[in-house]
């Protein structure tokens, strides 16, 4: 347990409410904790993304306070649930785009930009475009550009829900054998109680909206997380305590 | 060949020996109706002074197609950056678009010499599917894509250079092909306005011309020329958005046969 060390970023009592009226989000106390892998798990509609958007600043909360440890946000990822990937720009140039949006030149950023295409598999398709690709292939290169700037916090919004199942378990294990080689702390938004407890070290489970957590979930596992997790007592154990704990919220 | 392009050409091959019959066998005299084959021979026979209007036409249209592209362009961009200026101006870009040219043009031959009033004119007629379908481009950029813009920090410029206007080219260009089409008609619409006879007369003068002298035949020539000239800029300005879009878009994208 990280008592000693304060946590990368912590939430207190954040409310966001949009012109509509809507209230996605009140009260939300969270704590984001170095090298963890947390998932966000709860009903359609709670302000998951909404959670997402202002812990990277891409909105503003009405109320409460996002502190970060060092007072100053890190430098952050985000992947989407679609791969946004700008059609017009070559994949090299897509996983280009934040080093070029802070000055890097196509020449000096090639030798990261193809390091990060190697991590995750697509070497060769540097001077493919999007529409070449498939879908999982167009997640992982979302996945490369958001990690090309080596964020210290990578934010991950329903990547693999679009994706069907064989390409998500594929890419769920990619994605645990990135963050065993670079240990990004992520938070990780998902709507499949199986995915958050593979994936996860801890999983935070919203209400109804407006949306607060209602419960945490600790997914203490030190082994690894092969196909011999996945059924082991310890993974039944806890797939059937968070759906327990998301009925619940659902029943409120 | 393929089918696609065979049947036109064939059906045009049968028209015109339909009309070729048609005029030989009733005995049409050529101020009312000129046979093909007599319009083909008037094109060879006033070649000289018909590829001399056909230029000053094309040239005309051509520079008010630029001016368009330019200047639509970057009153979109500049709309898109600053909301007051749309506010403050597209209202007069709309007056200007839906007030019909044939009836500006005599005013703006009073202001202007008749070349750059036929300039002029061909542009009005021409810009406004330029700036009109820019700045809906420039507004339609995938909102996740401009969160990731924010979340790096992008500056205006960058969203504006790396992201919106690349966004845009669709859009650019769709409004491009109609507007190549309108330039066109534009420039025909002023010159019949203007009158300009002599050296400067383009291809819509020389109609005008041969309806007075009742040269029918001259004036089949002309207006051959100018659907010619049409059809041309439709092709050409296809192919450049099919050229630039080959890559990418999904207009271009190769569908199962
Ligand atoms: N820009 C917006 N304007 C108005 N309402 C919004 C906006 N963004 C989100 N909302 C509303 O806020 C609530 C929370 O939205 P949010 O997208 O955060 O939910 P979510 O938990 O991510 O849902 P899902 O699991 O379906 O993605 C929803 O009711 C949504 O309709
Ligand atoms: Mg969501």
């Amino acid at each position: 347990m990280s008592l000693s060390i304060p946590p990368l970023v912590s939430l207190r009592g954040l409310a966001k409410s949009f012109a509509n009226g809507t209230t996605a989000l009140s009260g939300l106390d969270l704590d984001v904790r170095d090298g963890e892998f947390l998932s966000l798990l709860g009903p359609s509609g709670c302000g998951k993304s909404t959670a997402l958007r202002l812990i990277a600043n891409l909105s503003q909360p009405d109320g409460g306070t996002i502190d970060w440890r060092d007072g100053k946000r890190p430098e952050i990822g985000f992947v989407f649930q679609d791969a946004t990937l700008m059609p017009w720009a070559s994949i090299f140039e897509n996983v280009w785009l934040p080093l070029r949006l802070r000055g890097t030149s196509r020449a000096d950023a090639g030798s990261r930009i193809r390091e990060v295409l190697d991590l995750v598999g697509l070497k060769e398709f540097e001077k493919a475009f999007p529409r070449e690709l498939s879908g999982g292939m167009k997640m992982r290169v979302s996945i490369a550009r958001a990690l090309v700037l080596r964020p210290a916090l990578l934010l991950m919004d329903e990547p693999f829900a679009a994706l069907d199942e064989i390409t998500r378990l594929k890419l769920n294990r990619d994605l645990l054998r990135l963050r065993a080689e670079l240990g990004t702390t992520t938070v990780f938004v998902t709507h499949s109680v199986y995915e958050s407890v593979y994936l996860s070290s801890r999983i935070a489970v919203f209400t109804q909206r407006p949306g607060r957590i209602a419960t945490e979930i600790e997914i203490a596992y030190d082994g690894p997380r092969d196909e011999d997790f996945r059924v082991s007592p310890f993974y039944v154990e806890k797939c059937r305590a968070t759906s327990r704990a998301l009925e619940q919220v659902m029943a409120e | 060949m393929s089918a696609e392009r065979a049947l036109p050409m064939l059906v045009c091959a049968a028209v015109l020996a339909a009309w070729e019959t048609l005029v030989r066998w009733a005995e049409i005299p050529p101020y009312i109706l000129p046979a093909p084959s007599l319009i083909a021979t008037t094109l060879i026979t006033d070649w000289g002074t018909l590829s001399g209007s056909l230029w000053v036409t094309l040239r005309i249209t051509a520079l008010a197609l630029a001016l368009a592209v330019g200047i639509g362009v970057a009153l979109a961009i500049l709309f898109a950056q600053w909301r007051w200026l749309e506010r403050s101006f597209f209202p007069f870009a709309v007056v200007l678009q839906v007030t019909p040219i044939i009836a500006i043009a005599p005013l703006l031959l009073v202001y202007l010499e008749p070349g750059t009033a036929v300039l002029v004119c061909a542009f009005l007629v021409a810009y406004f599917p330029i700036l009109a379908n820019t700045a809906l481009g420039l507004a339609s950029a995938d909102h996740n894509l401009r969160d990731l813009f924010d979340l790096y920090r992008a500056t205006r410029w960058q969203q504006m250079r790396l992201l919106r206007l690349p966004a845009a080219l669709p859009y650019f260009l769709g409004g491009l092909r109609i507007a190549g089409g309108l330039a066109l008609i534009g420039a025909i619409a002023a010159e019949i306005a203007a009158g300009t006879a002599g050296r400067g007369a383009g291809l819509a003068y020389r109609i005008v011309e041969a309806g007075y002298r009742l040269n029918i035949p001259r004036m089949f020539a002309a207006l051959f020329l100018i659907s010619i000239a049409g059809i041309a800029i439709y092709l050409a300005l296809e192919a450049v958005s099919r050229l630039a879009l080959r890559r990418w878009h999904d207009s271009t994208r190769e569908r199962g046969a």
